[in-house]
């Protein structure tokens, strides 16, 4: 058993290694200095207070995504349609905040009024995509692509049409709430809000206690692993689908509620920003369960952040980051399969 | 509108829904064989950007396209390898591809951003063009398009009346079956991966070397694409003629988008682009909707009249994905 874990440890290292490798053969071919290249990484996620406090600004959302899916995975489910999950969370919101604006309502009611309406949002849409897969058959893959979309044309459409900004709509998305209703952050320069960031590292936290320790965490398992059984044990499978689909929901639609109220304080049309996929491969990554996921998080935010100048500081292409998570969890994902592929076959052989 | 510009626009839709064509019967003879490759959206835009970028440096269509059917068969050999040999998820792989290949794209892309490049001309059939409808319908367009249509005929041929696709089946229904009657399972999975992927990543260079011709990075307008081929070869129920028929209507439907836009102000350019995707959902619920057991019920109080023609109705669109798509096989 101990053997297995360092054999594990050791394919996940190697993995690593090798996603690095590719990913510097991917940039050699483009003639780019590699080692320039993640020198500018390292230096736009860590180099100076400013953009450190910025990767914190990425994890935020990200580890509340990141916290949604391991539920959704938990039970089997590919909560792809998180993107939209998130953007209708940030329209929500959006929506709350402009009817506080006008009426007589304390600034931190309203700001809690926004995350209400986000994580109802969030939770809303996905159930939607519950409903589909359960009532319609509809594999929650594509439903959830496919809202994804609606989602984007839905925010866009209010961005350019009746949320437009007095004259002209533009691209640049609404107009900036009263700054009364920013959510507060560490100073006025910063977008890093503390309250934001403590709302995240609770989630995780929630929903590592809730998997580990709690009944309700047992069914839900109990629906992953085998969904027949479970039924016929008496666990209500389809409601338990619903419920991790409105759990993860609600956590997407709070990431959206963070990015409308302390980030852009207007809503965008990118207000998603990909953390729902990314928050998929974080999910991947740390293969399903809760307690690497803050730290994992926290890294691929870094890559995030960190690449935002390597088109004017080397003209590279700032999709490098995605190029590198991506190679990585593949890597991973391969590694893992070689590591379980060899001890199947030393134990066939020895028995 | 005469009906001349009618046949103009007919031929378009013919024309711009073969790359789907190509993609969702790839996709099929994947899906045939047990694999789900979801790779699809992230390796049509890799083997767009790649073929374009093999056009442009050996000025040659021919090693573009081929550049493009190289890339659908490599990124697919990864899904074949990580599902076929090492029993890792489909989902999970495939995903994940999805993703990487489509940052590698823009990456990779990003110094051929915008440059003017070859595009596929049109070569109209001697005689048969002038025929009346079918003439510029079908034979004044290129010679991929051409292609699309000789694909339809020869996948269903190969699916439904030869000795290999009738094994190609029963590695997607039965594989046990397949393997007692002295097919190797693993290895037709991976030859079916790679051929489905190769012809899957034709549907690049289709787009970059003609269709929209060039390479724009992020607005290029093929992210989402491959998802809709995806759904396409659900809807198309595991058949190559339904799969194209599926892309024939999607085309069409994205054709008539545009044609109306005019007559429709106040709904931006971006939500009408989208219209796809819902529909695709819609599709995907009336193909499985037969299945569902509150639908049954639901039916069974209607009475006699509707009941049996909607009962006809779903059992006509009803689809059955092959039995053993996505679960991996072991022999004993």
């Amino acid at each position: 058993m101990r053997s297995d874990r360092t054999a594990k440890a050791l394919f996940q290292a190697a993995a690593v290694v090798a996603a690095l490798g590719i990913t510097t053969l991917v940039l050699a071919a483009t003639g780019a200095p590699p080692f320039a290249a993640y020198a500018n990484i390292a230096k736009g996620a860590a180099g100076n207070w400013t953009v450190a406090s910025d990767v914190v600004v990425a994890w935020v959302p990200l580890l509340l995504v990141t916290s949604g899916l391991l539920v959704t995975f938990t039970v089997g489910l590919w909560n792809i349609g998180i993107e939209g999950q998130i953007t209708i969370g940030a329209v929500f919101a959006t929506w709350a905040l402009r009817s506080c604006q006008g009426a007589e309502v304390s600034p931190a009611l309203a700001i809690a009024l926004a995350f209400a309406a986000g994580m109802a949002g969030g939770a809303l849409w996905a159930m939607l995509v519950g409903a589909l897969k359960t009532f319609g058959g509809v594999n929650e893959i594509f439903g959830g692509l496919g809202l994804n979309y609606v989602a984007t044309a839905i925010n866009i459409w209010l961005i350019f049409g009746p949320w437009k900004r007095p004259g002209v709509a533009s691209m640049s998305g609404t107009l900036p709430f009263d700054q009364k209703l920013w959510l507060p952050t560490l100073n006025p320069q910063s977008r890093l809000a503390p309250v934001a960031a403590l709302l995240a590292i609770v989630s995780i936290a929630a929903i590592f206690v809730l998997l580990r320790g709690t009944r309700f965490g047992l069914k839900l398992k109990a629906t992953g692993k085998n969904p027949r059984a479970a039924y016929l044990l008496g666990v209500p499978t389809w409601q338990y689908m619903m419920a991790s689909f409105a759990i993860c929901g609600a956590l997407a639609g709070a990431a959206g509620a963070v990015q409308v109220t302390a980030v852009y304080h207007r809503l965008i049309p990118s207000i998603s920003s990909g953390y729902g996929y990314l928050g998929l491969m974080v999910a991947m990554l740390v293969n399903y369960s809760a307690a690497m996921a803050a730290p994992i998080a926290l890294f691929f935010a870094a890559l995030n952040v960190g690449s935002i100048q390597l088109p004017i500081v080397l003209k590279l292409d700032s999709a490098l980051s995605g190029v590198i998570q991506g190679t990585i969890v593949l890597f991973v994902i391969l590694g893992e399969g070689v590591r379980s592929t060899l001890a199947a076959r030393k134990k066939g052989r020895t028995s | 509108m005469t009906g001349e510009l009618l046949l103009i626009g007919l031929a378009g839709v013919l024309a711009s829904a073969g790359p789907v064509v190509f993609a969702s019967i790839g996709e099929t003879i994947t899906e045939r064989a047990g694999i789900t490759n979801l790779s699809m959206n992230g390796m049509i835009l890799l083997s767009a950007m790649g073929s374009f970028a093999v056009a442009l440096a050996t000025k040659s269509m021919i090693f573009g396209f081929l550049a493009g059917a190289a890339i659908g068969a490599a990124v697919s050999a990864i899904v074949a390898l990580s599902s076929v040999t090492l029993g890792r998820s489909q989902v999970a792989v495939g995903f994940v591809l999805a993703l990487l290949c489509r940052d590698l794209s823009y990456f990779l892309g990003n110094p051929i951003m915008g440059l003017p490049g070859p595009r596929l001309t049109i070569a109209p059939i001697p005689w048969l063009q002038d025929a009346p409808v079918l003439g510029p319908l079908l034979f004044r367009q290129d010679i991929m398009t051409y292609a699309s249509f000789a694909l339809i005929v020869l996948a269903w041929l190969f699916v439904n009346k030869t000795r290999p696709g009738l094994v190609l089946r029963g590695l997607g229904e039965r594989p046990a079956a397949a393997h007692a009657r002295g097919a190797n399972v693993a290895r037709q999975r991976y030859l079916y991966t790679i051929v489905g992927g190769a012809i899957a990543g034709l549907a690049g260079p289709m787009y970059s070397l003609s269709i929209k011709a060039g390479w724009k990075g992020t607005i290029t307008g093929l992210d989402g694409i491959g998802w809709i081929a995806l759904a396409i070869t659900i809807f198309g129920g595991w058949s190559p003629i339904r799969a194209a028929l599926g892309a024939y209507l999607f085309a069409l439907l994205q054709w008539l988008g545009l044609v109306l836009q005019p007559g429709l102000p106040g709904i931006p350019s971006q939500v009408l682009q989208v219209a796809p995707f819902p529909l695709m959902i819609l599709t995907l619920l009336f193909v499985n909707m037969g299945s569902a057991e509150w639908v049954e019920s639901f039916l069974a109080r209607l009475p006699e009249r509707p009941r049996r023609a909607v009962a006809r109705f779903l059992r006509a669109v009803n689809v059955k994905p092959p039995a053993a798509l996505g679960t991996p096989f072991e022999k004993d």
